[in-house]
């Protein structure tokens, strides 16, 4: 009973952070903001419904399992968010190093 | 209830993204839509208990993705220039009827089939104590339709060959990726203390575990060389991307030694089944198990290698030497 009320509040709420993320990813004018909304539905959202996932696994291998699923998310959504927020820069075109002063006009994408 | 709730959804969105891809104005888009149709299909496969089908789905969409997102970022916006003009109301109104009857045909066979529907099921489900194995879609693969397999593999290192052979001649026997402005820093400028170097260091562990147990659970469970090989081609990619380490020379002996082992070592298990069991590709029932086994991880670094190279395209004249 205490285990259901837990899954069904947390993934409830992790529903909430995707339900937000996507509006977030279709409604923002630009590729930071999208970003924004989208790693807090990856991060926030899939941990909540990871969360309540928990409170029903039998088994200890089965929760880390699911721990371990959510962990290579956060992994690969970081990395993933910071590679596209670097190319969608102006400031620095790809393969310009991120330690280049930003002043001048920005060179021809690679 | 549920169960059927999900499955409507599912189809539905399925459908949706089917139709998206189709109808989308650009190929960006029917690509990112074809996608998510793909991670569907495999929610699908996995929803009708067809593990094996969902995790081959769930590789082969990654994979060609790839491939799709390069030869789109490639192609000029807009049409080629030479192209045929698009065709008119008439040709699209013959082609969309056509479609369609062959949906409508398809579903009506599907509708009328025998109920219970001719199954092979029992029979495959039957053989598999002789074999050794438990999981029924490793013993078709490389037990009751080998040849089929083996034919597969020998189709990749061909289609491995026709992606080399689209590499200038001064880059032929080069490096893949040789050319690119980022070529042995990581990629796009990704800085070297970055994200992209700590996900290609961390993250191969992980996955040249996961790789591997993918190809030894394989026998038992859902699993197999192909799964495990997108797996373990997906880290070399990584760890390539993030300029930890250099894709392999076309032109090396050994990566074309280690692309042609694991087919070669195949067909000799084949050409053995004609002295220890009669035909070619039959295994001795003592020793079936072992020869899978082994074909499965003979075939696996092979694979892998492929996989990987077919991502990372033709040899590249290095930069500053064209």
């Amino acid at each position: 009973m205490l285990r259901d009320t837990v899954t069904l509040l947390a993934v409830s709420a992790g529903l909430g952070f995707f339900l937000a993320g996507t509006l977030g990813l279709i409604r923002f004018p630009d590729t930071p903001t999208r970003l924004h909304a989208l790693t807090k539905a990856d991060n926030l959202g899939l941990g909540l419904v990871v969360l309540g996932l928990l409170a029903q696994a039998a088994e200890a291998t089965t929760a880390l399992k699911l721990l371990l699923a959510w962990g290579l998310a956060l992994l690969a959504g970081t990395t993933g968010s910071q590679l596209l927020a670097r190319l969608a820069r102006p400031a620095h075109p790809a393969g310009a190093h991120p330690a280049a002063p930003p002043a001048g006009p920005p060179g021809p994408a690679a | 209830m549920t169960g059927a709730l999900l499955d409507l959804l599912l189809a539905g969105a399925a459908l949706g993204a089917a139709a998206w891809s189709v109808a989308a104005a650009d190929d960006r888009r029917a690509l990112l839509a074809f996608l998510g149709y793909g991670l569907l299909l495999a929610l699908a496969w996995t929803r009708l208990g067809a593990v094996d089908v969902a995790l081959t789905e769930a590789a082969i969409g990654a994979l060609s993705a790839v491939l799709l997102l390069g030869a789109v970022a490639r192609l000029p916006a807009g049409p080629a220039p030479g192209a045929p003009p698009p065709p008119g109301p008439v040709r699209r109104a013959v082609a969309g009827i056509l479609c369609a009857t062959v949906s409508l045909a398809l579903m009506a066979a599907i509708l009328l089939l025998p109920s219970p529907a001719p199954s092979l099921a029992r029979p495959a489900a039957e053989g598999l104590p002789a074999l050794g194995l438990g999981n029924p879609v490793t013993a078709v693969l490389i037990g009751y339709r080998a040849l089929d397999t083996l034919l597969e593999k020998v189709v990749l290192l061909l289609a491995l060959v026709g992606v080399w052979s689209l590499a200038p001649d001064a880059a032929w026997g080069g490096r893949p990726w040789a050319g690119r402005p980022w070529a042995g820093r990581p990629w796009h400028g990704a800085a070297p203390d970055g994200s992209l170097v700590l996900l290609a260091r961390l993250l191969p562990p992980i996955g040249i575990l996961l790789g591997i147990h993918l190809v030894w659970v394989g026998a038992e469970a859902p699993g197999g060389t192909f799964q495990g090989g997108t797996v373990l081609a997906a880290m070399l990619l990584l760890a390539a991307m993030a300029g930890l380490v250099e894709l392999p020379r076309t032109g090396s002996r050994g990566l074309r030694w280690l692309l042609a082992a694991g087919p070669a070592v195949f067909f000799a298990v084949g050409l053995a089944g004609y002295a220890l069991a009669g035909s070619f590709l039959a295994y001795p029932e003592t020793v079936a198990k072992p020869l899978i086994l082994l074909i499965e991880f003979a075939l696996t670094p092979s694979l892998a290698v492929l996989l990987a190279l077919l991502l990372a395209g033709p040899a590249e004249p290095p930069r500053g030497a064209r």
